[in-house]
C-alpha cells in the first residue's frame, strides 16, 4: 500500500480540499450520525419533536391569516402555503445556527485532533435536513388531506427549493461557524439576525403580494426568498417569479463563496484561538 | 528508506493575548479605528514556542521528547498532528498519523459504550470496517464488557478510561503520536497499555512519538529521545544519554550553580547551591528508595537581622505536592540570621517515597512576617528507584506498587486467643 505523505507547511495557498473530505467521509458519517441519535436520546417523544413545532406554527399562522386577517395566498390553500414556507425555513434556520454553533460545541475535539474542519458545519446541518426530511412526508400527507397534491414539476421543483434552502444556509452558517470561533458576539447576533430574516421571507405572506417592484425585488436578495418560490412552485398553477430566483440565486452563490473562503481562511488557526 | 518524520527549520510563534484567547468585536473594531488615526501599527507582543526545530526520525524508531513544562513539547505534537499550522518551516510526514493527544476525545455521556467505540475510533482514524474487526478485542481489552450497552454517563471515570485507552491501544498508524495522555488513570492499566503499544510497534515496525515527563517510562519505551528547552532542540541521542542531559543540565543547569552568579534572593539573602546529596554527603540526583535523601541549600546572608524560616516542597511528576518542610526542629528556626554563609540539609528518611522523579521547591521567608525572600519552583530534581536488596514496602509483591508515598510501616499482627 502506499503511504501518504502529509507536507505540513504555513498556510498559504488556498484550496477547497474536497478531496480530503471525501477521504474523512466515514468521520463525516459518525458525526452526523452522533448529533442525530444525541438529539433525541432521553426524549420520550423522539422525532415526533421534528413535526410537532411546524405543525404549531401551521395551525397558530392558519389561525391567523386565514381567518382572522386573510392574506391572499393565489390558488394555494392557508395551511398549505405556510407549512411548505415554514419547513423550507426551519431546515434554513435550524441549519445556520447549528453550523453556527458548532465550531464552538467541538472545541475540544478540534484541539486534539486533527480532520477537515469542514465536516464539523456540514454534519450539524445534515442534522437540520434529518429533521426536514421527517416534516416533508408530513407536509406531502396534508397537500393530499387539503386536496392540493403537488404536480409532476415537484419532481423538479422541490429538490431545487430544498438544495437551495441548504447552500444559502451553508453560507451563512459556515461564515458565522468561523466568526464564532473568533468572536462570540456573534453567538448573541444569531438569533436575532434569524428573527429578522423570517420576517423577511415568504413564508407566512406570498412575495407577490409586496405592491412596489423595487422593494419586492430588495426583498428578493434574501436567497430564502427564491428557495420558498421555487419549492412553492408545483403547489401552483401560476408559474414562479424567475427574476426572484435569479436574484436569489446569485446570492444564495455570493454567500456560499464567501463564507467557504472565510471559513477555509481561517480554519488552520481554530485550534488556536477555540 | 526515508525518514517517517522530517522536520525542517520548523517555528511556530504564538501571538500574546491578554484577555480571554478569544477576541470581542468591540476591541478588533476600537483597534482598527485607533489604527486609523495613528497610522502606525500597534506591535503584538509574541513569543516563539518553538524555533528552528530540525530533526528526521526513521520508520520503526521510537522518540521521546523530553523537557520542562513550556519548552515546546506539547506545540510541536500539535504541528506534526496538523492541529496547529507552524509560522515558518515544514514538516514531511511518511505514512498514517495517529495522534492521541488526550484519551477518549470526542465521547460522548449519551452514547453507549459500543456507539462510543465507533465515535472514538472513527475521530482517532479508524475505518469502520477496522473498529468492526477489533471490536471484541477493543472491549475484551476494555474489561467492561458488562457494560458496554449501557451509556458512557452511568461509567465510572475509571471505566471510561479503560474504554479509552483499549480503542487507542488497538490503533493501527504507521505513525503514532502520544502526549501524556498515560499521567492519568491507575497505573496497571497504562503499563498494560504501553506493553501493547511497544508490541504492536516492535512487531510491525511503527514509530512512536511519546511525550512524557516520566523518564521511566521515556527510557521503558523509547530508544531514541529529543530534548527541547526553550522551544530549541538541545540534544537528539538515545533515550539514556538525553534524559541524563535533562537531568543534569537542563533541570538542574540555572540551580546547581556555586557562589555569587546565583540569581535567586534578594538583598537580604541568596540562593547559592541546591542539590541532593546521600548520606555522605555527596551529590547525587539518582537515589534508591533505601537510600535516605538529604536536600541542601547553600545561601549567603547579606543583611543581619532577619528571623528566616527555610523551607522545601517537593512536587511528583503528576503536579501533586507530596509535601511541605520548614526548619521547625532546628535551632536556626525563626531565629535572627547574622550575615554570612550557611548551609541547610532536610533528610528524608529512607523507605518513604515511590519510584518516580520528584521536583524541589525551595524558599527562604517568613509567614508571620509576610516576606518571601525567594521562593524558587524546579528548582532542583532526583528520582528513586526501586531496590532488591533491601527490604522495602513492596515486599515480595511483583510489578506495580501504586500510591503517592511508599511508607515502610510497623505493623502489628498477632492472634487473638479467646
Amino acid at each position: 500500500m502506499e503511504k501518504p505523505v502529509i507536507h505540513i507547511k504555513p498556510p498559504s495557498r488556498l484550496s477547497l480540499g474536497f478531496k480530503e473530505l471525501w477521504q474523512y467521509r466515514e468521520l463525516f458519517y459518525f458525526f452526523t450520525w452522533r448529533d442525530i441519535k444525541v438529539k433525541y436520546k432521553q426524549t420520550y417523544l423522539g422525532v415526533i419533536w421534528a413535526l410537532l413545532q411546524p405543525l404549531g406554527m401551521m395551525l397558530i399562522f392558519t389561525f391567523l391569516f386565514s381567518k382572522t386577517w386573510p392574506i391572499n395566498t393565489g390558488d394555494i390553500k392557508y395551511p398549505v402555503f405556510v407549512l411548505s414556507g415554514l419547513i423550507c425555513w426551519n431546515l434554513f434556520s435550524s441549519s445556520v445556527s447549528h453550523a453556527g454553533e458548532s465550531m464552538v460545541q467541538n472545541a475540544n475535539i478540534i484541539k486534539k485532533i486533527y480532520f477537515p474542519r469542514l465536516i464539523i458545519p456540514c454534519s450539524a446541518m445534515l442534522v437540520a435536513l434529518f429533521d426536514f426530511l421527517i416534516a416533508f412526508a408530513i407536509f406531502i400527507i396534508l397537500c393530499f388531506v387539503m386536496q392540493q397534491p403537488p404536480s409532476w414539476t415537484a419532481i423538479l421543483y422541490f429538490p431545487a427549493g430544498i438544495v437551495m434552502s441548504l447552500l444559502s444556509a451553508a453560507g451563512l452558517g459556515l461564515l458565522l461557524a468561523a466568526l464564532n470561533v473568533k468572536f462570540r458576539d456573534f453567538r448573541y447576533a444569531l438569533p436575532f439576525l434569524l428573527q429578522v430574516l423570517f420576517f423577511a421571507s415568504q413564508v407566512i405572506y406570498p412575495l407577490q403580494s409586496v405592491q412596489q417592484s423595487l422593494f419586492k425585488y430588495l426583498l428578493a436578495i434574501n436567497p430564502m426568498n427564491a428557495a420558498i418560490e421555487l419549492f412553492r412552485a408545483p403547489l401552483s398553477n401560476i408559474s414562479p417569479d424567475m427574476t426572484i430566483i435569479a436574484i436569489g440565486t446569485g446570492s444564495s452563490v455570493s454567500l456560499l463563496i464567501i463564507g467557504l473562503l472565510y471559513f477555509r481562511k481561517t480554519e488552520a488557526y481554530f485550534a488556536d484561538l477555540a | 528508506m526515508r525518514p517517517a518524520i522530517e522536520i525542517l527549520k520548523l517555528g511556530k510563534q504564538y501571538k500574546l493575548t491578554t484577555s480571554a484567547p478569544y477576541v470581542a468585536l468591540r476591541d478588533v473594531i476600537s483597534e482598527s479605528a485607533k489604527n486609523i488615526f495613528s497610522a502606525k501599527k500597534k506591535e503584538q507582543d509574541s513569543f516563539w514556542a518553538l524555533q528552528d526545530i530540525n530533526f528526521s526520525i526513521e520508520p520503526g524508531e521510537r522518540v521521546g521528547i523530553i523537557g520542562r513544562n513550556g519548552a515546546g513539547k506539547s506545540t510541536l505534537l500539535k504541528i506534526i498532528s496538523r492541529i496547529t499550522p507552524p509560522t515558518t518551516g515544514e514538516a514531511i510526514i511518511r505514512g498514517r498519523v495517529g495522534s492521541l493527544l488526550e484519551v477518549g476525545t470526542g465521547f460522548h455521556p449519551e452514547l453507549s459504550g459500543r456507539e462510543n467505540i465507533y465515535l472514538n475510533g472513527s475521530i482517532l482514524g479508524l475505518k469502520r470496517a477496522e473498529i468492526t474487526k477489533q471490536l471484541d478485542a477493543i472491549i475484551d481489552f476494555s474489561g467492561v464488557e458488562k457494560f458496554i450497552d449501557t451509556p458512557l454517563k452511568h461509567y465510572s471515570s475509571g471505566m471510561q478510561l479503560r474504554l479509552a485507552f483499549s480503542v487507542a491501544a488497538h490503533l493501527e498508524p504507521e505513525i503514532l503520536l502520544i502526549d501524556e495522555v498515560l499521567a492519568v488513570g491507575d497505573m496497571e492499566f497504562q503499563k498494560k497499555c504501553l506493553g501493547k503499544m511497544e508490541e504492536v510497534s516492535k512487531k510491525d515496525g511503527r514509530t512512536i512519538l511519546f511525550v512524557s515527563h516520566n523518564m521511566d517510562y521515556i527510557s521503558a519505551l523509547c530508544n531514541k529521545a529529543i530534548l527541547l528547552d526553550k522551544g530549541i532542540v538541545v540534544k537528539t541521542s538515545n533515550s539514556k544519554e538525553v534524559i541524563s542531559e535533562y537531568v543534569t543540565n537542563v533541570i538542574g543547569k540555572s540551580f546547581l550553580t556555586n557562589g555569587s552568579e546565583s540569581h535567586i534572593g534578594n538583598s537580604v539573602v541568596k540562593l547559592t547551591k541546591i542539590q541532593t546529596v546521600d548520606e555522605n554527603g555527596t551529590a547525587k540526583n539518582n537515589f534508591s528508595v533505601t537510600e535516605k535523601i538529604g536536600i541542601e541549600m547553600k545561601f549567603q546572608v547579606l543583611h543581619r537581622g532577619h528571623e528566616l524560616w527555610l523551607g522545601y516542597n517537593i512536587v511528583n511528576e503528576q503536579g501533586v505536592n507530596v509535601f511541605d518542610t520548614h526548619n521547625v526542629s532546628s535551632p536556626f528556626y525563626n531565629q535572627v540570621y547574622e550575615a554570612g554563609e550557611y548551609s541547610a540539609i532536610a533528610w528524608i528518611p529512607e523507605n518513604l517515597f515511590n519510584t518516580g522523579s520528584y521536583f524541589i521547591g525551595c524558599a527562604i521567608f517568613n509567614h508571620l512576617k509576610q516576606v518571601i525572600h525567594f521562593h524558587e519552583k524546579d528548582s532542583s530534581f532526583f528520582s528513586v528507584h526501586d531496590s532488591f536488596d533491601a527490604p522495602t514496602a513492596r515486599g515480595l509483591s511483583p510489578g506495580n506498587f501504586t500510591g503517592i508515598i511508599r511508607p515502610l510501616l510497623n505493623w502489628d499482627v498477632k492472634k487473638i486467643d479467646r
